[in-house]
């Protein structure tokens, strides 16, 4: 018995596999290994990283029966050098070393094929469609509920001389939402220079905040009436959530508007904001991509734009060739996709018999790939 | 300390209650407070979360090409507060069409890779699951729910003829969807008002334990 501990060595790990960590900006080393054939005893695996293959330090220990790390504090073009240590009470066994290995940045990310694709596909068509409508072919888009009373609101607001509301919502400029908003904004801001109507914008974000002030006051010069433009009914309230909506609040009660436009991503806020709009009276169109949101706009408000009906507003008001293009492109990428999803459903239910097994397996990866 | 913290948060709490009666004083010092404190805050937030560990440090413990990288987006901060200038403030809107800009890009690739790919994607279920007529069904509303939502926001075509019929089951399959989404949120704000309402009588009264 003693002979046979005193013998014992545990056995290493094999097969350590160093590797850059694939389709990532770089900063990272994928690090995985054979378990030891001791690995039922084993109590951890440690791994060990070396800068000049003679310095070793322990930089992570993963848990028992675990062969795989993702080292994330290297630096990128830098020689490192691994090795893992199995150990099992004060019994250690080291594998083999591996290295040297550098980290790298990859400009593309090779399992995100069918997203290139898809968005080609997309992006062709919009570009083709406005060049169609460039050339002069007539587009037609159906009729918008909700943007067609963007006007009837404006006049309202006129009639009864009383300020317009234009709330932006709670996000920021990056957003796609945020970037429709300011096409109505531009529609409204117009409508409302014409007629000579103040229009507030209280905002959620600096950066919004001065890009309305730029679209409020182009709008003017559109319509002839830059003398007209105030800039300080575009202001900013405050970037926390419920601050702006008790700001808001106080806007509509105080200034009773005649209209309020509530356009981009809302949150928790948009029921309290709509409920005090509806409960001053005004006529309130609303258009947001948020769909927890949404129930609460279609039972407060006059008008809701849904989600894509908002971002098909700006060229819907506009009327602009180019604008209608992007929209005419895009009804044809969802036939398209409507069309992957009627051959992806065909494929999963005939496969079920036994049908094209492999094609459909290699069609439905093609679009889970991540 | 703690106890005149919990009187003036109870008494804020009831001010800002006091809104459903209608617009008053007691409600406009809540709001102002609110408004005021909330901007203060964000503007010490943005600035040690993100201005001195993004910019600042980043800039002095950076080197080479990480370095000098934060000048572009330092330009462009600087660039947007121009607009305090009159006679140069148009230059701030080239900070704001690079952040449209960026905001479209970004929003092409995350759309089609968190969006569209991931519906497509959920959509390839069989029409038929054999001995399984409940996830039969189950798929078919699926199918039929996605099909003919997505029908709805074709804007190319008039909503008559032959489209009129799964378009009219999409916006209320739509609906249905809403109704739901309504009656889960409702709840959730009810907890968050039974929470306000725990801290009055629980924290500052004392009257439930």
């Amino acid at each position: 018995m003693f002979v046979l501990i005193f013998l014992f060595h545990l056995s290493p790990s094999h097969n350590v596999k160093v590797f850059d960590t694939p389709n990532d900006k770089g900063g990272a080393v994928y690090i995985e290994w054979e378990l030891s054939a001791d690995d039922s005893i084993v109590s951890c695996y440690e791994v060990l990283r070396s800068e000049n293959n003679v310095d070793y330090s322990v930089i992570a220990t993963p848990l028992p029966h675990s062969n795989r790390f993702d080292d994330t504090d290297v630096k990128n073009g830098k020689s490192y050098w691994y090795k893992i240590r199995a150990v099992a009470g004060t019994d250690s066994s080291e594998s083999a070393v591996f290295g040297p290995v550098h980290s790298s940045a990859q400009w593309f990310h090779h399992k995100r094929w069918n997203a290139l694709v898809l968005s080609i596909i997309l992006c062709g068509l919009a570009l083709w469609y406005i060049m169609e409508a460039k050339k002069g072919k007539p587009l037609f888009i159906r009729r918008i509920a909700g943007l067609e009373a963007v006007d009837d609101a404006v006049g309202r607001s006129t009639e009864m001389g009383k300020p317009i509301l234009y709330v932006m919502g709670l996000s920021i400029m990056g957003d796609i939402a945020t970037i429709a908003s300011l096409s109505i904004l531009s529609r409204v801001a117009k409508r409302a220079a014409m007629h000579n109507t103040p229009l507030i914008v209280p905002c959620y974000d600096p950066i919004v905040m001065a890009a309305c002030q730029e679209t409020v006051k182009q709008a003017h010069l559109e319509a002839g009436r830059p003398d007209t433009y105030d800039e300080s009914k575009i202001f900013f309230l405050t970037s926390d959530q419920f601050g702006y909506a008790a700001g808001v609040d106080g806007i509509i009660v105080r200034d009773k508007p005649g209209a309020i436009f509530l356009q981009g991503t809302f949150y928790a806020e948009a029921l309290i904001i709509s409920e005090t709009g509806a409960s001053v009276g005004a006529i309130q169109i609303s258009g947001t991509p948020a769909i927890t949101q949404l129930p609460f706009f279609v039972a407060s408000c006059d008008y809701t734009l849904i989600g894509e009906e908002m971002f098909a507003a700006s060229s819907y008001l506009s009327r602009e060739p180019v604008m209608l293009g992007s929209i005419k492109g895009e009804d044809y990428s969802k036939l398209i996709i409507m069309i992957v999803m009627g051959i992806g459903i065909l494929l999963a239910t005939i496969s079920q018999f036994g049908l094209l097994r492999g094609v459909a397996e290699k069609f439905i990866d093609w679009f889970t790939m991540v | 300390m703690y106890i005149i913290g919990i009187w003036i948060a109870a008494f804020l709490t009831l001010c800002i209650f006091s809104f459903l009666y209608k617009d008053n004083p007691f409600y406009k010092l809540a709001e102002h407070i609110y408004i005021g404190s909330s901007a203060a805050y964000m503007f010490i937030y943005v600035y040690f979360f993100d201005v001195k560990p993004m910019l600042i440090d980043k800039f002095r413990t950076s080197v080479g090409f990480d370095k000098w990288i934060l000048i572009i987006p330092s330009l462009l901060g600087i660039i947007m507060l121009l607009r305090v200038v009159p006679r140069i403030g148009w230059i701030s809107r080239w900070a704001i069409a690079f952040t449209i800009g960026l905001g479209s890009g970004i929003g092409i690739v995350t759309g089609v890779h968190g969006f569209v790919l991931p519906q497509i994607k959920a959509t390839f279920v069989p029409l038929i699951v054999m001995g399984n007529w409940m996830e039969s069904i189950n798929n078919l509303v699926l199918i039929v729910g996605t099909l003919t939502a997505t029908l709805y926001f074709y804007f190319s075509k008039e909503h008559k003829g032959a489209i009129r019929l799964p378009i009219r089951i999409g916006i209320s399959l739509i609906m249905v969807a809403f109704g739901a989404s309504f009656g889960y949120t409702v709840m959730a704000r009810l907890s968050l008002l039974i929470g306000r309402i725990y801290f009055l009588l629980h924290d500052w009264l004392h009257l439930v334990k």
